[in-house]
């Protein structure tokens, strides 16, 4: 057994390497985040919106990058770059280069002064030059860490030794031009590599404009435009005459799925950006016409389907399946495009803007980082990993997550860096973590009058320049029960958080008011600085003069040193009413419940094992394999021998018990605290265990048609039985010579409205088994779309290089069945279906029809979901808490889903799913105990009737009432505090803890409002 | 002496989106009116009716609701 390490190395912090360092720190285990740029984020702050759900990029991102640099265990290194890794998996000496800042970031409070009066201004990267930005700047907005840093190739002082502007401008006294790069060594378990993609430059690509014709512009650049935070503050104009666009179009596959520059891949995630793009402009400017020109359209993800169809319907984008081949500039600066159908017709349309769809590609200095960590590359230049083990390199110890190692859209990045994690566990020393001890004993307020201390920050001249700080800390003094008030330069500086503490010693002051930034980054810090003075953080409150008033009112210096006096006294009423909260600590049995033994369930189950922890996984049927039993082929890999072997391992090991035949019937309980009832379908003996946490792996089913007369001949078969033919050999009577494969047979139409993923590649892996049997034989694959994203696109390729026939078909007109003698089901069958390319209706006898049914969800999904109190979305998959960013949680902490249960997926992806899956529940099992929110219901029984209408309300399944005692009775370990019962609330029998209705009147009670209307 | 009028707007904003929204208002300087005084709550179904009137009774020129 190789060693074991309780620290591990990340490099890369886009929004993989971000997930994988909140696992593993979560885990105990110490993280070293390694960014090339001055900021964590990487790709997604760039984003605007994100599809299917349009939901902000920056703000779902934004939490989480705040959970990174707040982790105790995270440590940030930016500007850094990895030199070499030496040693054996589990003792890696990893050696670093931090790069000189040039700025102090413990001094550094981000004013961004410092840019203002730099002289210099260079392209900014981040907004794709569309943008300057200083020599001295921070990469955008919301930054993290938030220092500005300084380029030290665009500094004049740096480069000509004249300048210093920014060191004398700087309140902070934060510059320093003395500052060197670092060489560190760090000692690490495993390493994970999530430097993610770059995107394709399409400026080789002349007959397509860009920068050329100003208003062809690239998807990202475009997406830049969009963003209100974006140097346009999202107003989209054209570059020539500074017009809004009336009409867009978007080329598709710009850049991917061209063998002429070696990007034979699909790049899986343009399609659905693109479609994105065009309904947000459309939102933005309501006469807009979209029209986008594609080869396929590949909306393979969960609910990317509907979408495309609310594109299409609702917001009235045209799609046109073509191929542009070329742009001219007209001199209105419009663009003229060139384009044919698939018949050949060529056609003309004219656009006032381009948008060039690129793709994904390898990052730029993969190759050299490859060196360095001794991994090798794939024959696109993407890290090398195997179907099998898709998170794995070829050096052990060594991982890959998110686009590193092929293009990923968002939730399985997310997913991939997860499943990494699970890997690297391996390597790592997971001790179970007690609760962090209270260094300090806490006092005991009750009973006191509220004695609170005022505290009004200057933020540099953030706040000082525009609020009159002394003023309002002054007026503080005259608000009733402020027994200490008064202004501090930076409150957050280690030094003014001495000063606090000092306070609350020599005044006694059991509520703290601070007025400074926001409490969205300082409230922690604060809290914590109280508890180290003897106070329960809840006794805190915060006042926001900065981001929300001197910020938002810079030219109204005293109105709002007004407001800010406003919110200091609105600050201390809430305060004065402010109570001590506990919050419980609910402990955590650490072994795990895995409900399904397909490939996702038997991973899961595994990788817990291997972490060292035990499982009890539960299997419906008598053999474990579900679906994987039935697949024979995986382009050269045998997926038969990867279920032998997995079966085999999980049965030898003893961490893992494993129940065939036996069904659930009834999970009670919550995080860390569920108890399972299952029974032996056979014997129907009952029995039960204990565990911390569930993860739901029980895969789906093949969709049962009647369409296209299936089940009416032993000619008419589905993809599954196909393959099983094509393994045993056997055929209905000779070797099949001519084969139609109709897809989509179920997926993709009125209420099924979703792509089963897997079809097409799969009908592409079966024909090209079938041409290994029966070189000749003529196969047609009847289509929509050929979705074979991803490097599946290469075998699409290498058929039809083989000659197979695609034909296109729309779910109007969908392809005739029919025998060739209607008296004999034995007999061949005639399908006749419209060819596009031919532009006629065309008959093939075959001798063979192959149907790609769906993938339908499992009925028995229902059941679980009420028992687990998850939901399910409406084609009956599980529906997880976040499509983007929590793609393998629930709402319910605890609870978590895998494989086919969550939605149609490949197999290298319900591998990755499932130790996800894993990764995310050892962040639980991994603490003997974790900590209850404090801000919680609380109920009064004296005035609640238990009348259940809280119940009703409660998304988090956290009250209920109690049948005896007719009251409701809150879970206080799986209360959110939203208070959204506290409002539903008939009786006033419920109020919400740190937010009480007291609370909260009190607060603009405090306001003069009589006084400001001059009356 | 008499002041212009300067409406005073109570908003309840929720802590997870409508706040965050105000403090990226701040952080990008976008400059908006005065009026906005703004009281964190952690969700807007926090929100029961009462504070609207409340809100009004005290003298609140208007509400927003944010969520």
């Amino acid at each position: 057994m190789s060693s074991k390490s309780k620290s591990v190395m990340i490099i890369g912090a886009g929004i993989a390497g971000i997930q994988a360092s909140l696992d593993l720190a979560e885990m105990g285990i110490k993280v070293h985040l390694i960014e090339g740029t001055s900021s964590i984020g990487g790709r997604m702050p760039q984003l605007d919106k994100t599809f299917p759900t349009n939901d902000c990029s920056m703000c779902i991102l934004a939490p989480k990058m705040s959970e990174c640099a707040r982790h105790p265990n995270i440590q940030i290194h930016i500007k850094t770059k990895v030199e070499s890794v030496a040693g054996d998996p589990g003792n890696f000496i990893a050696e670093i280069i931090e790069e000189a800042k040039y700025v102090d970031a413990v001094k550094c409070v981000a004013c961004g002064l410092c840019e203002e009066k730099c002289p210099v201004k260079v392209d900014d990267e981040f907004d794709v030059q569309l943008r300057k930005r200083g020599a001295i700047s921070r990469y955008f907005l919301q930054s993290i860490p938030s220092e500005y840093t300084i380029d030290k190739e665009k500094c004049l002082c740096l480069t000509k030794g004249v300048c210093r502007l920014c060191e004398k401008v700087c309140p902070a006294e934060a510059i320093n031009f003395d500052d060197k790069d670092k060489r560190i060594k760090l000692q690490v378990g495993a390493v994970i590599v999530a430097t993610g993609i770059d995107a394709f430059d399409p400026i080789g690509f002349g007959h397509f404009g860009y920068k050329r014709f100003k208003n062809v512009v690239t998807s990202l650049e475009f997406e830049r435009m969009l963003s209100a935070s974006g140097p346009f503050g999202g107003h989209v104009v054209r570059a020539s005459d500074n017009k809004e666009p009336k009409s867009i179009a978007f080329i598709q596959c710009v850049g991917s799925r061209d063998e002429s520059i070696d990007r034979n891949y699909c790049s899986s995630a343009c399609c659905m950006f693109a479609i994105k793009q065009a309904i947000i402009a459309k939102e933005h400017m309501k006469g807009l016409k979209p029209a986008l020109f594609y080869m396929d359209i590949r909306a393979f993800g969960k609910d990317f389907d509907k979408y495309y169809e609310q594109a299409k319907g609702k917001y009235g984008v045209d799609f046109i399946k073509s191929k542009v081949s070329n742009i001219s500039e007209t001199d209105k600066g419009n663009l003229k495009l060139r384009y044919v159908l698939e018949n050949g017709d060529i056609q003309f349309k004219e656009f006032d803007m381009v948008i060039l769809s690129i793709g994904l590609e390898p990052r730029k200095n993969i190759r050299e980082l490859a060196e360095k960590l001794d991994i090798k590359l794939n024959e696109y230049g993407f890290c090398r990993s195997d179907a099998f083990t898709p998170l794995k390199t070829n050096r052990e110890g060594i991982f890959v997550c998110g686009a590193s190692n092929g293009p990923k859209d968002i939730p399985e990045s997310v997913v991939s860096a997860s499943g990494a994690v699970a890997e690297a566990t391996k390597y790592l020393k997971l001790e179970r973590q007690e609760l962090q001890e209270k260094k300090v004993v806490e006092k005991d307020v009750f009973g006191e009058r509220p004695r609170v201390g005022v505290f009004v920050c200057h933020c540099g001249i953030n706040i000082a320049g525009v609020v009159d700080v002394k003023d309002v800390a002054e007026n503080a003094k005259n608000i009733a029960n402020v027994e200490h008030s008064e202004d501090l330069m930076y409150a957050c500086s280690q030094d003014c958080m001495n000063t606090i503490k000092e306070r609350i010693e020599e005044h006694n002051l059991n509520r703290i008011v601070v007025a400074a930034c926001t409490p969205r980054t300082h409230e922690p810090l604060f809290r914590e600085t109280i508890t180290e003075a003897g106070l329960n953080p809840y006794l805190f409150e915060m006042a926001n003069i900065r981001d929300q008033c001197s910020w938002a009112h810079m030219n109204e210096p005293e109105l709002a040193t007004e407001k800010s006096k406003d919110l200091v006294s609105m600050g201390v009423a809430k305060a004065r009413d402010l109570m001590p909260l506990k919050r419980l600590p609910i402990d955590i049995n650490p072994k795990s419940l895995v409900i399904g033994g397909g490939l996702a369930g038997m991973t899961a189950a595994q990788s817990l094992a291997v972490a060292g922890y035990e499982v009890f996984l539960i299997e419906r049927e008598k053999e474990l394999g579900g679906n994987l039993q039935n697949i024979y082929f995986n382009f050269g890999k045998d997926p038969q021998k990867l279920l032998r072997d997995m079966i085999e391992e999980i049965s030898k090991n003893k961490l893992i018990h494993i129940y065939k035949n036996s069904e659930i019937k009834k999970i009670d309980g919550y995080v860390g605290n569920f108890t399972t009832t299952f029974a032996n379908k056979g014997t129907g003996k009952e029995k039960q265990f204990e565990h911390g946490v569930v993860i739901i792996a029980t895969g789906a089913e093949e969709h049962k048609t009647e369409e296209y007369l299936y089940g009416k001949s032993h000619r008419i078969v589905t993809l599954v039985e196909f393959e099983e033919m094509l393994y045993e050999k056997k055929f209905p009577g000779r070797k099949p010579k001519n084969v139609v494969m109709i897809q989509c047979v179920g997926s993709r139409e009125e209420g099924k409205m979703y792509c089963s993923r897997v079809c097409c590649t799969k009908a592409v892996k079966n024909a090209l088994e079938l041409k290994k049997i029966v070189p000749k034989a003529n196969i047609y694959i009847v289509n929509r779309d050929v979705r074979t994203y991803g490097f599946r696109e290469k075998y699409y390729t290498e058929l039809r290089d083989k000659g197979t026939m695609f034909v296109n078909y729309e779910p109007e007109n969908k392809p005739q069945v029919k025998f060739v003698d209607e008296s004999d089901p034995d007999s061949k069958i005639n399908i006749t279906v419209f060819d596009p390319i031919m532009d006629k209706e065309v008959v093939v006898t075959a001798d063979l029809l192959v149907l790609s049914v769906a993938i339908d969800a499992r009925k028995e999904n229902i059941e679980l979901g009420k028992m687990l109190k998850v939901p399910l979305n409406e084609d009956g998959m599980f529906m997880e808490a976040h499509v983007k960013l929590r793609p393998v949680d629930f709402a319910n902490d605890g609870v978590f889903v895998a494989g086919l249960a969550h939605n149609p997926k490949d197999m290298d992806e319900s591998i990755m799913q499932a130790k996800a899956a894993a990764s995310r529940a050892l962040t639980f099992i991994t603490k003997k105990a974790i900590l209850a929110e404090g801000t919680i219901t609380e109920v009064n029984e004296d005035r609640c009737s238990g009348c259940g209408y809280c119940e009703i309300i409660c998304a988090y399944k956290a009250i209920e009432v109690d049948k005896e005692k007719e009251v409701a009775v809150v879970n206080e370990a799986l209360c959110k505090g939203c208070g959204a019962c506290v409002a539903s609330c008939r009786c006033g029998a419920l109020d919400l803890r740190g937010f009480s209705n007291e609370q909260l009147f009190d607060s603009f009670e405090a306001l003069d409002l009589v006084d400001v209307l001059g009356k | 002496m008499k002041k212009e009028f300067s409406p005073k707007i109570i908003s309840f904003l929720c802590k997870w989106c409508s706040y965050t929204g105000a403090d990226l208002a701040g952080i990008n300087r976008l400059q908006y009116p005065i009026a906005i005084l703004p009281i964190k709550v952690m969700c807007s179904s926090r929100i029961d009716p009462v504070f609207l009137i409340k809100s009004y009774l005290r003298g609140a020129d208007g509400v927003l609701v944010g969520g």
